[in-house]
C-alpha cells in the first residue's frame, strides 16, 4: 500500500499508478490520487468544516467541503472541533479528507477498524457511493466480510505474496463444499457437502417422514473468511 | 503562491488555535518582560537601561521560543500523529510546506517582537529602536537560524510526548545562560565558558548593540558570524535527519 502511495520505495519490480511511478509521484500526479492512512492524522484544534477547507485547498479542483461533510455523514457535527469527536468520527473525516480532491484512485488503509457495526455500515454506503461515481478504491481490511460487501476484487496477501485474486464470488464459489448444520437429538450434525440441494432435500424428507424438526437448520455457504484462512493456514 | 498562502494561513490559525503552545512561546517571554521588567527595569544592567536590557533580551527568550522550541515541538508531534505523511500526500510541494512554516514561525515572532517594543515604550520608557532596518535583519537572521536548529533538533526528538521534555530542556537553561534575563558577566567562569559557544549569546548580544548601543548592523559582523554558523549547523542537521514520518517499529 505505501508503495502504491509513493512513500515507501520498492525492493524490485515495476509499480504504476494511474501511469506514474509512484516513487517519484508529482504533485499533479498527487491531484488523482486520495490517502486514509491506518492512523487518524488530524489537527484536533481545527473544526471538521475547517479541517476539509484546509485540505481542499490543496487541490486545484477540490470538492465542495460541505458536500464532503454529507457524504461521510458529519453534518450534524461539521463545526465541532476534531478533538471533541469519538474515534469513529476521527476516522469519518479522515476519509472525507481523502476524498476532498476528487481524487479517481483513493486509498483506505483499514478504514473502519474500530468501528462499531452501525459505523461500519455507513461507511460501507460512502464506500458503495464512491464507487458508483466511478472511483478506483483499493482498501485493505481485517474484516473479510468487509471484503465481501465491497470489492469486485480480492486479493489475498500472505507475508508480501498475493495467494488468491478474483471476485469474491470466484474465491467462494467453484467446487467449494457448502455446510449444512443442524441438531439431532440434541447433538450438532455438520455436513459438507457439493451437492446441497440434494443432500437438503434428502434430509428434510427423511425429517418430515418422521414428523420431526430439524433443529436449528442452517445452510452455509463457505464465506470468504473460510477461504482466507484455509489459504493463510496452508 | 496560492498554495503558500493558504498554508501560510492555515499555519496561523493553527498556532493561535493551539492555546498552550501560543502561550509558551508567545506569550512567556511577554510576561517574563513585565515582572523582570517591574522588578530591575529602573536599575542599571551592563552599564544600560535595565528595561532596555532585558526587551532585548526577552526578544532572544522569543527567537528561541517560536523559532526554535515551539517549531520543534510542533514538527514533532506532527510527524509522530501522521499529520506531515498525509500532507506528503496531497499535492501541496513539500518546499512550500516548509517555506509557509518558517514565515508563519517568522511572522509571530515579528509580531512577538513588535509587542515586546510597545509594551517597553509604554510601561518602561524604553526608547522605540533608532535602526529598525538593522534590527529587523537581526530578527530575521536570528529567526532563520534558531528555525534550522529546531528542524534540526526535531530528527533527535523520537516521540511526541518526549518532545516538550527534550526541547524544553535545551531551551530554557540556554536562554539562562546565555544572558537573556541578567548580564552574563557576573556569572561564574564555568558558566560563562558555555554562554561564549551558545548561538543565543550571539543573538541577544546583537539585539542589545542594535537596540540598546544603536549599533549597525553590519558592525556586528562577530555576533552574526556566529549565529549564522550555528544556523548552518541546524540546517545540516535538519536536512541530513529531518523524517516525514514517525520511525517505524
Amino acid at each position: 500500500m505505501e508503495i502504491l502511495e509513493g512513500y515507501r520505495p520498492r525492493d524490485g519490480g515495476t509499480v504504476e499508478v494511474l501511469g506514474a511511478d509512484p516513487q517519484h509521484g508529482s504533485s499533479a500526479w498527487r491531484e488523482r490520487i486520495g490517502v486514509m492512512l491506518q492512523s487518524s492524522s488530524l489537527y484536533p484544534s481545527l473544526t471538521v468544516r475547517e479541517s476539509l477547507r484546509v485540505f481542499a485547498g490543496y487541490y486545484a479542483n477540490p470538492r465542495d467541503a460541505d458536500e464532503v461533510v454529507e457524504l461521510v455523514q458529519l453534518t450534524e457535527k461539521r463545526d465541532a472541533r476534531v478533538r471533541t469527536l469519538s474515534g469513529g468520527q476521527k476516522r469519518r473525516l479522515d476519509l472525507g479528507l481523502a476524498l476532498v480532491g476528487d481524487p479517481e484512485v483513493i486509498f483506505l488503509d483499514e478504514p473502519t477498524t474500530g468501528f462499531d457495526p452501525s459505523a461500519r455500515r455507513t461507511a460501507w454506503d460512502t464506500v458503495r457511493n464512491l464507487r458508483a461515481l466511478g472511483k478506483t478504491i483499493l482498501l485493505t481490511t481485517h474484516y473479510l466480510d468487509e471484503a465481501e460487501q465491497l470489492a469486485d476484487r480480492v486479493a489475498v496477501l500472505r507475508d508480501g505474496v498475493i495467494v488468491r485474486e478474483g471476485s469474491p464470488s470466484d474465491l467462494t464459489g467453484g467446487d467449494v463444499e457448502t455446510e449444512i448444520r443442524y441438531r439431532r437429538a440434541g447433538e450438532e450434525v455438520v455436513e459438507r457437502t457439493t451437492d446441497p440441494t440434494r443432500r437438503l432435500h434428502e434430509l428434510t424428507a427423511e425429517a418430515l417422514a418422521r414428523g420431526e424438526e430439524l433443529d436449528q437448520l442452517e445452510v452455509r455457504r463457505p464465506t470468504l473468511e473460510d477461504v482466507y484462512l484455509e489459504l493463510t493456514a496452508e | 503562491m496560492r498554495l503558500f498562502l493558504h498554508e501560510l494561513r492555515t499555519e496561523q490559525v493553527l498556532f493561535w488555535r493551539n492555546r498552550e503552545a501560543a502561550f509558551f512561546t508567545f506569550f512567556l517571554p511577554v510576561i517574563f518582560f513585565l515582572v523582570f521588567g517591574s522588578i530591575y527595569g529602573d536599575d542599571t544592567i551592563a552599564g544600560v537601561h535595565g528595561a532596555s536590557f532585558l526587551e532585548a533580551g526577552m526578544i532572544g527568550y522569543g527567537v528561541a521560543s517560536t523559532a526554535f522550541a515551539g517549531l520543534a515541538i510542533t514538527m514533532v508531534i506532527r510527524r509522530e500523529s501522521g499529520v506531515l505523511k498525509r500532507i506528503r500526500a496531497t499535492p501541496l510541494p513539500p518546499w512550500t510546506y516548509v517555506a509557509a512554516v518558517l514565515v508563519s514561525t517568522f511572522v509571530t515572532f515579528l509580531v512577538e517582537a513588535v509587542l515586546l517594543i510597545a509594551l517597553g515604550r509604554a510601561l518602561f520608557s524604553v526608547g522605540l529602536p533608532t535602526r529598525p532596518l538593522s534590527l529587523l535583519l537581526a530578527l530575521v537572521l536570528g529567526a532563520a537560524a534558531f528555525a534550522a536548529m529546531g528542524l534540526g533538533l526535531t530528527s533527535a526528538v523520537r516521540s511526541a510526548e518526549g518532545s516538550s521534555a527534550v526541547v524544553n530542556f535545551v531551551y530554557l537553561p540556554m536562554a539562562i545562560i546565555s544572558g537573556t534575563f541578567f548580564s552574563p558577566a557576573k556569572y561564574p567562569g564555568f558558566l560563562r565558558a558555555i554562554a561564549d559557544v551558545l548561538p543565543l549569546t550571539y543573538f541577544t548580544k546583537l539585539t542589545r548593540d542594535v537596540m540598546v548601543r544603536h549599533h549597525h548592523i553590519w558592525s556586528e559582523t562577530g555576533s552574526i558570524a556566529v549565529v549564522a554558523l550555528w544556523g548552518v549547523i541546524g540546517l545540516v542537521a535538519a536536512i541530513r535527519g529531518f523524517r516525514w514520518q514517525p520511525r517505524e517499529g
